[in-house]
């Protein structure tokens, strides 16, 4: 039996994660919940309700997508970096018959499974809470995965540009809080100007919030093929560049 | 041959780091590269190993050619870094473990192997320490064990015992010559000559990308220096420079470096003679070795 080439890679990250694994999950949970308990409960009291559910409710679901988003970004740029750049783990796996491509795609898969396990924490919290409606809520558990995988390929271009750990901030304050704002994760994109509105449907948290939103709710998303579509082309091509340009940067 | 190298170049940035470089290394021999700081070694190795592509010139690793089939190459390599990689979230047991999966291996497989490699390593009673515990010495010996975990035949050495205190590059030394009885190819880089010296069947010095000598280091030593060396160190009497000058004819080649002088000579005892007389001078007679050769050839200015 032949297992891919970037198995060991995602095993191996496993192998460090499970040591952690109690502390690493209660950690990538108490923040987003702090968030969604405080702002859903203390500001969901002042609002009405959104296209028909509390603000709880609502606010769940984008808890759900920018928790992955945000678990898979962590991971594939201070990490991975700190894998490629600091601990020199990539050249030490690059001596073996693995190539670049199994190690970056070992990433990928890490990353992405890293966000799936903080995406099912923060569902598992709103299960509990009741915010659940049917079995549709089990068709997001691959939403998370798709949402998660499209963040840890882009995550890993700019994890090959990195001079250092300071780099990543821009990338957050930059990419990643703005599109936390205008992704209809804390409130409906309608309040916004249209042309930003525009902007924002197109991003890739945006499609997943349009997955996984429906899904809590027990309803069929609008348009789903066009939103899976839209995060495997985007974990596509971010892969294929992130792929180049750390192979640009290693193998010159 | 274990690898053979032609008309290898590399450039970077329109610096040629490896100008023309041809070699070979036969099966269970021990090769050294050795260079200056600088003179293109590890950029070498990398494309020895495929992890860079040439500019030109050809590379067969195990009877591959590299780059094209470099990664089924390296199922049948060992690699020790110059820099120690090793995981440091992991045990000495699991860095083998994790690295065993890297060439496919089962982990019965490497399991089984991992007492007889920690104790090649002297690390037998360390299997379950983690890598920060462990002195540099032990590190870079759990490298070397870690190389050897999928069994290779061919082992690639950069300056395996740069910034090891004595005893450890001992122990070192002695493993890469079991390694060697045991039929391994190995392939060192190193700037320390003795070691290249008491390792190495075969050499080349390669200085700005360009291979300037090869053979074995007592081939290179009879060939490119005269057999006795007479170090002169001045006490700070002030009188190296007048006795130098004096004596010089008594030496095929003097070379001054700060307060010393090297008399290279092929017949030594008029020059000791006249030493017995010399007051506020001292001296030591020996035979001259690799890194004579090896000044030689590359200079006596410093590379950084």
């Amino acid at each position: 039996m032949n297992r891919p080439g970037f198995f060991p890679v995602w095993q191996r990250n496993f192998l460090v994660w499970k040591k952690l694994a109690l502390p690493s999950i209660l950690g990538n949970l108490a923040d987003p919940l702090i968030y969604m308990l405080g702002l859903g409960y203390g500001l969901g009291a002042m609002l009405p309700e959104i296209g028909g559910q509390p603000y709880i409710a609502f606010l769940a679901a984008g808890t759900i997508c920018a928790s992955t988003m945000n678990a898979a970004t962590f991971e594939a740029l201070y990490s991975s970096f700190s894998r490629m750049h600091v601990q020199k783990t990539w050249d030490a796996i690059l001596n073996t018959p693995l190539g670049l491509t199994d190690v970056v795609a070992g990433e990928l898969l890490w990353a992405t499974t890293k966000s799936f396990f903080s995406g099912c924490a923060i569902l598992v919290v709103v299960t509990a809470m009741g915010l659940t409606n049917g079995p549709l809520a089990l068709l997001i558990l691959p939403a998370i995965v798709l949402t998660g995988l499209a963040f840890a390929a882009l995550g890993l271009i700019w994890n090959a540009l990195a001079p250092s750990y300071d780099f990543f901030m821009y990338y957050f304050t930059l990419l990643i809080t703005p599109m936390t704002l205008i992704s209809g994760v804390f409130f409906p994109t309608d309040q916004l100007p249209g042309w930003l509105a525009a902007i924002g449907g197109w991003l890739p948290l945006a499609q997943g919030v349009a997955l996984i939103r429906p899904l809590l709710a027990g309803h069929w998303p609008a348009d789903a093929l066009i939103h899976i579509m839209a995060l495997l082309a985007t974990s596509a091509v971010a892969f294929a560049i992130a792929l180049r340009l750390t192979r640009r940067r290693l193998l010159k | 041959m274990a690898l053979d190298v032609a008309g290898l170049r590399k450039n970077y940035a329109g610096n040629e780091v490896v100008a023309g470089l041809s070699f070979a290394v036969e099966p269970g021999t021990c090769f050294g590269l050795l260079g200056p700081n600088g003179a293109g070694k590890t950029t070498t190795l990398r494309l020895c190993l495929g992890l860079t592509a040439p500019d030109a010139g050809e590379i067969r690793l195990a009877g591959r050619p590299i780059p094209a089939e470099a990664q089924v190459a390296r199922a049948k390599v060992g690699v020790v870094p110059q820099f120690d990689n090793l995981d440091p979230d992991f045990s000495c047991a699991e860095n083998l473990l994790v690295f065993g999966r890297y060439f496919g291996l089962k982990d019965a497989d490497v399991r089984r192997r991992i007492p007889a490699l920690l104790d090649f390593a002297s690390l037998a009673n360390k299997a379950e320490a983690r890598i920060a515990t462990l002195s540099g010495g032990m590190k870079r010996r759990l490298t070397l064990a870690r190389a050897l975990v999928a069994d290779p035949d061919i082992v690639f050495l950069d300056e395996p015992t740069t910034g090891l205190d004595p005893q450890a590059r001992h122990l070192i030394w002695e493993r890469l010559k079991q390694l060697k009885a045991a039929g391994k190819t190995l392939i060192l880089t190193t700037h320390f000559m003795d070691e290249a010296e008491r390792l190495c069947d075969r050499l080349i010095v390669i200085d700005h990308g360009r291979k300037i000598a090869e053979g074995s280091p007592r081939e290179l030593i009879a060939t490119h220096i005269e057999a006795q060396v007479i170090e002169v160190f001045d006490e700070s009497s002030g009188r190296l420079p007048e006795f130098t000058e004096n004596h010089r004819h008594l030496a095929a080649r003097v070379e001054l470096s700060g307060d010393t002088a090297f008399f290279y000579c092929r017949e030594p005892q008029p020059l000791l003679a006249a030493l017995a007389g010399a007051d506020g001078l001292r001296y030591l007679h020996r035979a001259s070795n690799l890194e004579d050769v090896f000044i030689k050839l590359t200079g006596r200015e410093l590379r950084d």
